[in-house]
């Protein structure tokens, strides 16, 4: 019998912890596959944010690091200088790479490190509960800006790729969604580019992906992943923002 | 053949001689020299140096080159160590081996650029979050620290723990005859079998981590560390005595500080006077099983613990003495560093008052 398709060896078979619908699990599953595929079997070191990823650590078939909340690029840094030849990813929330971490992130970019980095965009601090982002929507509720975010009070959502676009570190900063099956395989693409940079030696590449938080958003997934598709968008449009 | 090096590039030097491979570092007074030497050393031995965008940042790179397996350091001065505090709770939690050199300044908030001793707690008591400490040294001379940062990595990778060198402004900028030791051979180096070297995948996996969502196993992992913390107390505590067998009083001094009691003993002697100087060279472990025996010496009348700052040590001689004998204090705030005579003429003055 021919076998069409099968679980990732790049997984482990630790069950995901993530909730129904939530699509980080989507996103793992691009990952791994990107990885199989581009032969680094044996030859990788994964990064685990703190977040509702924070067990990456658990479901990644491959050598993982647990860093602190925001440091996974400086951390990574570490890694790739000393393992110039190892493949060095990390896998970031909104709130861990925008917020707390944003000053590790430019400066990762900025000195075009040969890392690839997955940036987790949810528009919301999953693991806590629910609170506000850095990526929140204008007008989006949460449990820290029960009105709806008032830019005027609770400031503007970041655009983080646009902001790594314009250094001259990175040489790949792209924005994808998993929404449908065309946007899944749009981001492998983006994902898996951003990984075979790296092999090449080309520097710094950040994927970020548009992702659903149907739990603390009070969706369901269906009704979350249209609010991806339209009104998440519209702040964070797709695109791919440097590529070089 | 001994050379006249400031401390800040003897130690540097004998940090690289003792296996160091990967240097991150922000720069801040009184330590510059530190990076500044690391920055062409270690291209010339084949390290890595890189200069982060903080010392925060310059931490954690120390936790993913630590994790996979370098002999990584990064140094730094009071404000800068304050901010590593994260970085250092997470290394210690994830069983990590790495060096940090703390040239202590004067503080709280920006403080002062000169020597003192004021982050004495935040060294041995833990400073970041969470029940942990590290292996604290107190070195008082160059030669002393370079002997010490020679085998840090040694003794981090050992216990699998970050090594302290606690100086200060006066140890980083003075400067003194040394003899260096031979550049050990790294590939003589123990195994790092835990360290995410990438090779990793299925049952060979390695996960560098400090999350123990379980409450068992971060039990487990609480009492791993802390049974590691009994090695050091039982293997690795040092100190140095003078003049202490027929003393009536006891100088405790460690550091710069040290220096300038023993010359206050001589002084002391001289006049008729017993006084005695007992050096702790490891701070974490405190010396205080052979503290509690020096306390019951029928002659020794009483202890002054001499510190650059407002009273931290004293805490941890205390306790060591265990109401035994009186434990008298002796500080400047940091900045201002005592002259044996001014130690004289407290020691002198206590004896009046008791
Ligand atoms: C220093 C520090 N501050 C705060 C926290 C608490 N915390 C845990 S997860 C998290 C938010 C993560 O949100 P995000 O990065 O958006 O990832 P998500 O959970 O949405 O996937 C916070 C604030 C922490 N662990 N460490
Ligand atoms: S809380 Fe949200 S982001 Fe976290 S796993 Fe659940 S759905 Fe996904």
């Amino acid at each position: 019998m021919e076998i069409l398709y099968k679980k990732s060896k790049m997984l482990t078979d630790t069950p995901l912890s993530y909730c129904p619908g939530c699509t980080h699990g989507i996103v793992h599953k691009l990952i791994a596959e990107t990885l199989e595929e581009i032969g680094a079997e044996g030859n990788v070191i994964g990064i685990a944010p703190v977040g509702c990823s924070v067990f990456a650590y658990k479901f990644f078939n491959c050598d993982m690091q647990q860093v602190a909340h925001g440091r996974a690029p400086a951390c990574a840094t570490g890694i790739k200088r000393c393992n110039p030849d190892k493949i060095v990813f990390a896998y970031q929330g909104d709130g861990d790479i925008a917020s707390i971490g944003t000053a590790e992130i430019i400066h990762a970019a900025a000195r075009g490190e040969n890392i690839t980095v997955v940036f987790i965009n949810n528009a919301i601090y999953g693991m806590t509960g629910g609170q506000m982002a850095p990526t929140t929507l204008p007008g989006q509720k949460t449990t820290t800006s029960p009105y709806g975010r008032i830019v005027g009070v609770n400031g503007n959502p970041i655009r983080l790729s646009e902001m790594i676009a314009t250094l001259d570190g990175p040489c790949f900063v792209s924005r994808v969604s998993v929404t449908d099956p065309v946007n899944v395989r749009k981001a492998k693409k983006a994902i898996k580019k951003g990984f075979e940079n790296q092999v090449n030696k080309k520097g710094f590449s950040l994927i970020e992906v548009l992702s659903n938080c149907p739990t603390n958003w009070h969706m369901s997934p269906v009704q979350s992943l249209d609010f991806v598709k339209n009104e998440m968008t519209k702040t964070f449009p797709l695109g791919v923002f440097k590529d070089c | 053949m001994k050379q006249l090096m400031k401390g800040n590039e003897a130690i540097a030097e004998a940090a690289v001689r003792g296996g160091c491979r990967a240097f991150f570092g922000y720069p801040i007074t009184p330590q510059n020299e530190i990076p500044e030497y690391m920055s062409f050393r270690m291209s010339e031995v084949g390290g890595v140096f890189l200069q982060a965008e903080s010392e925060i940042a310059a931490i954690n790179m120390v936790y993913g080159a630590a994790g996979s397996g370098a002999r990584a350091m990064t140094s730094s001065s009071s404000p800068g160590i304050s901010l590593k505090q994260e970085g250092i709770s997470y290394i210690c939690g994830a069983d990590l081996p790495c060096v940090i050199v703390n040239m202590v300044r004067g503080g709280p908030g920006l403080g002062g650029i000169l020597p003192a001793q004021s982050d004495y707690f935040q060294a041995v008591k833990g400073g970041g979050h969470g029940d942990y400490h590290m292996l604290v040294y107190g070195p008082s001379t160059v030669q002393e620290a370079v002997n010490i940062m020679y085998n840090a990595f040694d003794k981090a990778d050992k216990y699998r723990l970050p090594v302290m060198l606690l100086g200060d402004g006066m140890l980083g900028q003075i400067m003194e005859a040394v003899e260096l030791p031979e550049m050990k051979d790294i590939n003589s180096f123990p195994k790092k079998k835990w360290a995410t070297d990438g090779s990793g995948i299925g049952a060979e996996r390695r996960v560098i981590n400090s999350l123990f969502i379980d409450p068992d196993s971060l039990e487990k992992q609480n009492y791993n560390l802390f049974s590691k913390y009994e090695l050091l107390k039982r293997d690795e505590t040092q100190y140095e005595e003078y003049m202490i067998e027929d003393a009536e009083y006891i100088l405790v001094a460690y550091g710069t500080v040290a220096r300038v009691c023993r010359s206050a003993v001589d002084i002391l002697r001289g006049r008729g006077i017993k006084a005695g100087l007992f050096r702790p060279i490891t701070l974490f472990p405190y010396p205080t099983d052979r503290l509690f025996k020096i306390a019951d010496k029928e002659e020794l009348k009483f202890f002054i613990s001499v510190e650059l700052s407002m009273g931290q040590m004293i805490e941890d001689l205390k306790l060591a003495v265990n109401g035994k004998k009186k434990v008298n204090f002796f500080g400047k705030v940091g900045g201002n560093v005592m002259s044996p005579e001014d130690i004289v003429d407290n020691l002198i003055s206590k004896i009046e008052e008791n």
